[in-house]
């Protein structure tokens, strides 16, 4: 950190700088931001939680034990309970809901994918002026109320609803069918409402995909369809995996599309944090869920990155 | 008989064969856009085995007429025609041409192993084939070695090659070339002009270059034409460009030139005389069409064909006197620009040859300019 870099002086009349400004100094400036942050809003936050979880489940304000203590005789007694976490383990409910999760983000991201993709590409491939309204159109469903929009497909799924009247009015159903509590209900909400995270970064990267590539490629005889898988999606992955991880960890903690689209089995992580919290009062275990689910997702990711580098 | 008329067909370069049949053949190309037409009804053939230029200032529609010779463009009228075979309507990918692009435009995410072999992937040639051919070309291009490299391990002389190779691999019937050597600095930009041609020669294939640099065409073409507003303003092999330009247009495009402005007072079968105020006498030139008497006409002459002396020189006509204004010492040659007496300025380049006889002109000297009659062009437009 040189803050002579920053200074210049004055030959001739004219302002010089000495040097130029060191990339590792800007680097250190511009980290402190993104850290503090990071320290903040979620690290500590994360440690309350973090300890809380290893805290006993009472009956009082706040409605766990304090698991440091320090003693007349001047101990620190450090008091950690395990038991949340061993019955994480031992318990097919938590596993479940884990795995449940986990099993519905990843179709989730998967859908949101084969929807996304094709909408993104469209709408990087029309006029300018249309190009404008469908990207309003598609962020007009962030700015609607999560909650009606989900409320809004109830009412479209239910069995009086107008995609059930249609299907029966076209003869191609003979009774109204019960979506709701399915998990194709749920898998359609959690699409809907998780869409825009995989059009706008899949979007975003199209537009910056050179035309010359698709050019070149059509150039040396490769035919559009070709190049739009050996070309166009390689070049855009980058976006892809940005959207896809949007869309993944904003979604495997969804509990209201389950709680509401679903039926009693669609056991998420989500629903039963909620559970645990504001039903059983049980802070403790809500917080060994969290941390639980974190590593869930965490450690894979981890070992992965570590084997690709080695 | 007919090894001996095979003979002469070698020997003679097909574009100087007048029952030569034409490889390509671009008829009436136009292409309007909304509001602009950057093409206007161009025409040109270009031979087997040519390295045809096209060569005009940023903005005359070059890339344009390209990318319509490549398929990415749709003319608005007109016709291409390869070895007989009217491509207009067939889409890129359904053509026998292959172009490389003013940005590369490799492949990021694939080794030059890959770029180079995506061509004839297409083709679906055997693996084998393909890794020969790959390997051809990368000595072709002198980098071999190089094949898992990526596009952004490169430099721009690297990339570059890498694109040629590209291009080459398929061996198609044409090969189109947008600004190729712009990206590169002045000395490699230099090699690589004699690189290219050489390949060229090597493969056989036929080139189109679009450039916007005359060195750059008068070295690597053996014929060029020059565009201009869309265009093409004249074609022919770069001598005949240079030194028989028709236009004024031309004329200075081409490297440097000095007008004068004048009428046809005698027309003879082997040259005219033209009357100038601008020269102190009569200036006859032997380059010229059939001009009826009085036509207004300009003489144009290249700085390099005046030659300058301190003493009146021994001609009738072609010869005029002034005043040395500012000398431009290049190294090997220097430029003398010369005031008339007329007010005209006149530019003169002379090489830097010491002759321990002579003196060297000074500012300020009050020196002879003459040329010979075949050294002069008249231009009509
Ligand atoms: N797609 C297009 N739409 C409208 N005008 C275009 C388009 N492409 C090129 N032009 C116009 O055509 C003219 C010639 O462009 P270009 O062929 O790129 O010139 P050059 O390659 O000789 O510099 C430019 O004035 C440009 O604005
Ligand atoms: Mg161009």
């Amino acid at each position: 950190m040189k803050l002579k870099s920053l200074a210049f002086i004055i030959t001739g009349g004219k302002r010089k700088f000495i040097e130029m400004t060191r990339p590792h100094d800007s680097k250190f400036w511009m980290g402190i931001i993104p850290t503090v942050w990071i320290i903040f809003f979620f690290m500590f936050p994360l440690f309350i939680v973090f300890k809380i979880s290893f805290s006993e489940s009472i009956f009082a304000i706040p409605p766990f034990t304090e698991i440091f203590n320090f003693t007349k005789e001047h101990i620190l007694e450090i008091k950690l309970n395990f038991k949340n976490y061993i019955s994480i383990f031992r318990d097919s409910y938590y596993l479940s809901a884990f795995t449940n999760s986990l099993y519905l983000s990843i179709v989730t991201t998967i859908l949101c994918f084969f929807v996304g993709f094709p909408m993104a590409y469209g709408i990087h491939r029309v006029s300018d002026r249309l190009k404008t309204v469908l990207l309003l159109l598609v962020s007009l469903s962030f700015w609607t109320s999560f909650l009606v929009r989900i409320y809004s497909w109830m009412s479209l799924l239910s069995v009086n609803g107008a995609i059930n009247s249609i299907l029966l009015k076209l003869g191609l159903i003979s009774a109204p069918i019960q979506f709701i509590g399915t998990y194709y209900a749920v898998c359609l909400g959690m699409i809907f409402c998780y869409l825009p995270f995989m059009i706008f970064p899949v979007y975003a990267v199209l537009e910056k995909v050179d035309k010359s590539y698709i050019e070149v490629a059509y150039d040396l005889g490769c035919r559009p369809t070709k190049t739009f898988w050996t070309v166009t999606i390689p070049l855009s992955s980058s976006g892809i995996i940005t959207g896809s991880v949007l869309v993944f960890s904003a979604s495997i903690g969804e509990f209201v599309i389950p709680e509401l689209l679903g039926g009693a089995d669609a056991v998420t992580f989500g629903r039963v944090l909620w559970i645990e919290f504001f039903s059983n009062l049980d802070w403790t275990m809500a917080c060994s869920l969290s941390i639980g689910m974190m590593l869930f997702i965490i450690l894979p990711i981890f070992i992965f990155q570590k084997r690709t580098r080695s | 008989m007919a090894l001996a008329s095979q003979t002469i067909k070698r020997n003679m370069d097909a574009w100087q064969d007048i029952n030569a049949e034409p490889y390509i053949q671009v008829e009436g190309i136009t292409k309007s856009y909304d509001d602009v037409t950057p093409v206007k009804d161009i025409s040109f053939s270009v031979y087997k085995g040519e390295f045809f230029s096209l060569l005009g200032s940023s903005g005359c529609g070059k890339t344009t007429l390209l990318r319509i010779l490549a398929g990415f463009e749709k003319p608005t009228s007109g016709k291409i025609l390869i070895d007989g075979v009217d491509i207009t309507n067939l889409p890129a990918y359904k053509r026998p041409v292959n172009m490389m692009f003013q940005s590369y435009a490799l492949f990021p995410h694939m080794t030059v192993y890959q770029n180079i072999a995506f061509g004839l992937k297409q083709e679906r040639q055997s693996k084998n084939i393909i890794a020969e051919r790959v390997r051809e070309m990368l000595n072709l291009v002198q980098l071999s070695g190089y094949e898992d490299r990526k596009p952004e391990q490169l430099s721009g002389g690297q990339k570059q090659r890498v694109a040629l190779a590209r291009t080459l691999a398929k061996r198609p019937k044409l090969i189109l070339l947008d600004e190729p050597l712009t990206a590169l600095d002045k000395r490699l930009r230099e090699e690589t002009q004699f690189e290219l041609v050489n390949i060229q020669e090597k493969v056989g294939i036929t080139f189109i270059l679009v450039t916007h640099d005359q060195e750059e065409a008068m070295t690597m073409s053996t014929r060029m034409a020059i565009m201009d507003g869309g265009k093409i303003r004249q074609v022919g092999v770069p001598h005949d460009v240079y030194e028989f330009p028709n236009s004024r247009y031309v004329a200075q495009f081409i490297g440097s030139i000095n007008l004068f402005d004048g009428i046809v007072v005698e027309q003879e079968a082997d040259h005219v005389l033209i009357e100038t105020h601008e020269i102190d006498c009569r200036c006859q030139a032997t380059h010229a069409g059939a001009l009826p008497l009085g036509s207004n006409v300009t003489l144009a002459i290249r700085p390099e064909k005046i030659m300058i002396s301190l003493a009146k020189p021994d001609y009738q006509y072609n010869w005029t006197r002034g005043v040395i204004q500012e000398i431009a010492y290049l190294g090997d040659v220097s430029i003398y620009y010369i005031k008339l007496d007329s007010g005209k300025m006149v530019m003169a380049t002379l090489p830097n040859l010491l002759r321990l006889a002579d003196r060297t002109f000074q500012w300020e000297d009050t020196v002879y300019l003459f040329w010979r009659s075949e050294n002069s062009s008249v231009l009509t437009s």
